[in-house]
């Protein structure tokens, strides 16, 4: 059940979006669907478990694609706030820009994001890999805690505050690093690693060897009174 | 939460359109403020003349204040009603002499702007029902600001309801709350500035006022807002020729912005948008903490 013949066609005109939903979350549900004219609503897509095939045609709200399992997202437009936020897995992938808090607690699947992402992207994800290839705002990847954020733009201020063990790719300029966020030396398994993750998000005309690479100093992970400042 | 609209018309062509995309733009944002609603219209203006909206005024009073407005007046001035507003227009000159009339006229008339193009209009109730009440559909202009307001630091009531308008041809919706504006409200209160409410957005709307007073550009006073304002906030303001978009620096209240050749459209929610002309093919993007964004008509 997959290719355009078996595109089946959501229409939020004539439909509604709770409809939507429950048709994807329904057990069984299969193959390729299309959204059209979601104008801009939130909870586009979201707690598929499904292997499904979605591409929304347009803009989403708030939330498009959360709780994501199994199933692909394509949004043929910008996302509003906590795009593909607590995936599990499978893939969402934003052909404009993201606002703030793409990916949030992401544990899993792949978020490729074609534009730019706004503040807090992939703020305490959990092992998901997040590909940007815009810029993303400010506190990106705040208390992550692991899997990958690729920032092929500029990283705004306080970048991987309070990070675990999240690598973070940037290419561009860094405005500033969070608490206990340092720049790291790109090894060839983290240089391999971005090679793969670029593959994945289908960037072609990008080297790896472009980045920068950051990840957390590990001085904050228990409380000590002697880095009390550093908080 | 609240929600804020905000369009600036670049085509005329797109003029007479003004009321009705904002009145849609204000009702997909009733869920982020089903409580009051207001929206200020820069629309035309004649030269030498002024126009003052005023609102709070019943059916048993419109007599009394139509006539003591066209007395302190005199010759050509008109009176436009809209429900429980009305808008005064009269010659510049006698704007001291209109302030003080609205002013001492009592039975719960406040005022509510004056300038050469700015209406405002505000009301309890859902976005809709307040925006169809003043016919805003039909209004025509350069550029509109709305705000629906979900309350939540002080009581639902009218002169809570945003636009702030605290200088000429000026106006400011807010999105958050300002930790700081007791302090400043005193210090402005120094400078001269009255304030009509307890509400912080009040205190944005004169803080601007008070630096566009001292010569800043809409520019200037939003930098140096981000200086003196503490809190959470987006601002939408507009003046006779200008729109502008600011955001605190951790940009916590949602912000999202749509251009094209015809227009600038503001909104907290993309959604907003989604009945804009030529949407489809619009820069849509977010705007970035402690950046002023503004555009001007040419004067």
């Amino acid at each position: 059940m997959s290719g355009a013949r078996n595109t089946q066609v959501f229409d939020l005109n004539t439909s509604t979006l709770r409809e939507l939903n429950s048709t994807l979350q329904q057990e069984g549900a299969e193959g390729a669907w299309e959204i059209h004219n979601p104008a801009g609503r939130h909870s586009l897509a979201v707690g598929l478990t499904n292997p499904v095939s979605v591409t929304i045609d347009g803009h989403a709200g708030y939330y498009a694609a959360g709780m994501n399992q199994r199933a692909n997202v394509v949004i043929n437009g910008n996302a509003g706030q906590g795009v593909a936020e607590n995936m599990m897995s499978g893939s969402v992938h934003v052909k404009g820009n993201a606002s703030s808090s793409a990916g949030a607690t992401a544990h899993g699947g792949l978020l490729v994001i074609d534009g730019d992402a706004g503040a807090r992207c992939g703020i305490s994800m959990k092992g998901a890999d997040i590909i940007v290839r815009g810029s993303v705002g400010h506190m990106s990847a705040f208390m992550a805690q692991s899997g990958n954020l690729v920032v092929c733009g500029d990283a705004g201020e306080a970048l991987g505050d309070s990070l675990y063990e999240t690598r973070i790719f940037v290419r561009g300029t860094v405005k500033g690093l969070g608490a206990d966020c340092e720049e790291k030396e790109m090894t060839p398994e983290d240089l391999q690693i971005l090679t793969g993750l670029l593959s994945k998000g289908g960037i072609t005309d990008i080297k790896a060897d472009e980045f920068r690479h950051y990840g957390s100093a590990r001085k904050l992970y228990h409380f000590r009174v002697d880095n009390a400042s550093a908080y | 939460m609240c929600g804020i609209v905000g369009l600036f018309i670049k085509n005329p062509a797109l003029q007479p359109e003004l009321g009705r995309l904002t009145s849609l733009m204000l009702k997909t944002m009733t869920e982020r403020g089903p409580d009051s609603a207001g929206f200020a219209v820069y629309g035309s203006s004649a030269s030498g003349q002024r126009k003052m909206t005023v609102r709070g005024i019943s059916a048993d009073n419109i007599g009394d204040f139509e006539a003591g407005f066209l007395k302190a007046a005199g010759g050509s001035a008109n009176v436009a009603k809209h429900q429980d507003h009305v808008v005064l227009t009269y010659a510049s000159d006698l704007e001291p002499a209109i302030r003080a009339f609205v002013n001492g006229f009592g039975h719960g008339v406040h005022f509510a702007s004056s300038g050469e193009s700015i209406e405002l209009y505000k009301g309890v109730g859902l976005p809709e029902e307040v925006a169809a009440r003043f016919d805003l559909e039909k209004m025509q202009g350069t550029h509109a600001i709305g705000h629906t307001r979900m309350a939540t630091e002080s009581a639902v009531t009218i002169a809570g309801a945003h636009p702030f308008s605290t200088g000429p041809d000026q106006c400011l919706v807010h999105n958050g709350s300002l930790s700081n504006h007791n302090t400043l409200r005193r210090r402005l209160v120094n400078e001269g500035l009255t304030f009509e409410t307890e509400n912080d957005s009040e205190v944005a709307a004169g803080y601007l006022s008070w630096r566009l007073s001292q010569g800043d550009k809409l520019d200037q006073a939003l930098e140096s807002s981000l200086k003196e304002l503490d809190g959470f906030y987006t601002f939408v303001v507009g003046t006779r020729e200008g729109f502008a978009v600011l955001r605190d620096p951790v940009a916590c209240k949602p912000a999202v912005m749509a251009e094209t050749d015809d227009y600038v459209a503001f909104a907290s929610e993309y959604r907003a948008f989604a009945d804009l002309p030529g949407i489809e093919n619009a820069k849509v993007f977010e705007p970035e903490p402690q950046r002023v964004y503004h555009w001007e008509h040419a004067a």
